[in-house]
């Protein structure tokens, strides 16, 4: 039955895909010689160009940032609580650009892809992309859609970083940075979960040193065990007790080691529904671009000195239960931006979700988003 | 514009590096910008004021100024000021410290609890004191280290702070001449405009 498609969605999207035949260099030392992208665009690129916006997306998201592929997709894409006619990124005023990143797993250039050089998919040996690698894509997607410079970058997480990056690489091509629940590098810890989940998925029988598809197989357990574990630091302590508390999944103890409490269960049904669609090797690496983010390290692991060159104006948000990238990480992009005298607004948002929270629409969070996105920019600085 | 603000705006010249200490809705930072071109940011522990201000266009950074500012390199600012709040944090002595530390210089304003009305309602209810600017009771005051200006001069003494100008008014921000000959008894607020020696 075909449902009904709320009024402040962007409705049906149809994804878009673009070939590049320009190689790119790597950070790694290696090139992609041609790739190919998928996006999706929500509203309409005014005649001057001005207000086109990027959406870059976090570890497991995609192009498919709001609306529906189909009219049965019986959910819209993963932020559609923030894009949409009168929601805070307003595709009455925007022109809103989402793409799956290189390496990605929905239909852009990736592990699962065919290697031209051997007519096989690439597998493990698709080049680890770095996050400068993906601004670059990102920058050839701009040149290609006519997009000279964005009204905004914007990101959470993972993608926040990649819109801070966009404001080192490319200072002249944005004029406002949204940088959300996001840090300036990783810490042992963050790097630490990102390990267990590489072993997770690299220990599976079935992952076959990453050649699984050559064995018409799928490291699903270890993939799952890798999303269980990242799902646990995407919810507050708080969010879990709420959610879940101490509740017994058949009302008892079973004195064995299968499910007991909800929450396993609920840990067991993310990690298998995520294996499912989700590719091993873009997990792992995705997870290995989270960990080499470093934009000081160039600048002698001074981040204000690295900030020094961007253009941009900055907001920069954090959730007071996210302790994945705690409020605290997100200080020190902003104690950075002021140290180099660069305009920039913060908010912690008192939320319960923990990391997580970035993808809820939080009256106060979006009211923040389109308030700074309605801010007029003063070009003499 | 509240005339406190339009008072401290002479001390300010065109296009400073501001940092205004619980800005609250932005509204100085924006009438500095516009008159003054200062370019800055405010720091603001409200929500609700922190949105009031990036919907001005006004840079704001959310802190709780009890955390500490000493991440903030010194003379960073040529101006640092905090209007009406420093009675409200938990040890003022720091927060003056590292006003003039991390600006060039600084304007405090607050209110005075010498005034003779104050000093009038404690010597005779022998309540704390209560009015029109103090609603609060004992216990739920956010002004919770209340100073008269005789307290406040004999601290900037203690931390080697000079200070440039004094200017005492009423609760209407009008200065007169009694308020003048006797500004510890008459003046309900002050602003003053210091430096570290």
């Amino acid at each position: 039955m075909p449902k009904t498609i709320p009024a402040d969605s962007v409705g049906l999207v149809d994804p878009q895909i673009v070939t590049f035949n320009e190689p790119l260099p790597l950070r790694s030392g290696r090139t992609i010689n041609s790739y190919e992208l998928v996006y999706e665009t929500y509203g309409t690129l005014d005649a001057e160009c001005a207000n086109a916006i990027l959406i870059c997306h976090a570890l497991s998201g995609n192009h498919h940032a709001a609306g529906f592929n189909r009219e049965d997709e019986d959910k819209p894409g993963w932020w559609d609580s923030c894009i949409g006619p009168g929601k805070a990124i307003d595709t009455n005023r925007f022109f809103v650009v989402a793409l799956n990143n290189l390496g990605g797993c929905h239909g852009s250039t990736g592990p699962t892809s065919i290697n031209p050089e051997t007519g096989e998919p690439y597998g493990p040996d698709f080049p680890i992309m770095a996050i400068r690698d993906w601004v670059k894509s990102q920058a050839r997607l701009a040149d290609y859609l006519g997009i000279n410079k964005w009204h905004s970058v914007i990101g959470g997480s993972l993608g926040g970083m990649q819109a801070l990056r966009w404001s080192i690489d490319y200072p002249d091509r944005l004029d406002r940075c949204i940088v959300i629940a996001a840090a300036p590098k990783l810490s042992a810890q963050n790097i630490a979960f990102n390990e267990v989940a590489r072993q997770a998925i690299t220990s599976d029988p079935e992952f076959h040193s990453g050649y699984y598809y050559k064995h018409n197989t799928l490291p699903r357990k270890g993939l799952a065990l890798a999303r269980m574990l990242g799902h646990i630091t995407y919810l507050s302590d708080d969010s879990m007790r709420e959610k879940f508390g101490r509740d017994l999944k058949t009302g008892k103890l079973n004195f064995n080691y299968d499910i007991d409490f909800e929450v396993e269960s609920y840990l067991r049904y993310q990690g298998e529904r995520f294996s499912d669609k989700f590719d091993a090797n873009t997990y792992l690496l995705m997870t290995k671009a989270l960990d080499y983010y470093d934009p000081a390290a160039d600048h002698n692991h001074d981040l204000s000195q690295c900030l020094s060159q961007t253009k941009c104006r900055f907001l920069v948000v954090s959730f007071s239960t996210d302790w994945r990238f705690a409020p605290q990480r997100s200080k020190e992009i902003v104690d950075a931006l002021m140290r180099a005298q660069k305009p920039v607004s913060y908010l912690e948002i008192d939320a319960p979700q923990g990391h997580d929270a970035f993808l809820f629409p939080i009256p106060e969070y979006v009211q923040i988003l389109s308030s700074f996105l309605s801010q007029e920019i003063r070009h003499a600085q | 514009m509240r005339s406190d603000l339009s008072l401290l705006t002479r001390w300010i010249s065109e296009g400073e590096r501001v940092l205004d200490l619980g800005c609250g809705d932005g509204a100085l930072l924006a009438h500095l910008t516009k008159e003054k071109r200062i370019v800055g940011y405010g720091m603001e522990i409200d929500t609700q004021n922190i949105l009031q201000c990036v919907g001005k266009g006004v840079d704001v950074i959310h802190q709780d100024l009890n955390e500490g500012l000493s991440y903030i390199d010194d003379k960073s600012f040529d101006t640092v000021i905090m209007t009406q709040s420093l009675q409200q944090t938990n040890a003022p002595d720091r927060i003056l410290s590292e006003m003039v530390r991390i600006g060039k210089r600084a304007i405090v304003t607050f209110p005075n609890f010498g005034h003779w009305t104050t000093r009038i309602y404690l010597g005779l209810r022998g309540k704390m004191p209560m009015s029109e600017v103090m609603p609060y009771r004992w216990y739920n005051t956010p002004n919770i280290h209340f100073c008269t200006f005789k307290d406040f001069e004999i601290l900037c003494k203690e931390q080697n702070v000079r200070i440039l100008t004094r200017t005492v008014v009423d609760n209407d921000h009008l200065e007169n001449w009694k308020i003048r000959l006797m500004p510890n008894i008459l003046g309900e607020i002050a602003l003053y405009h210091i430096e570290k020696k």
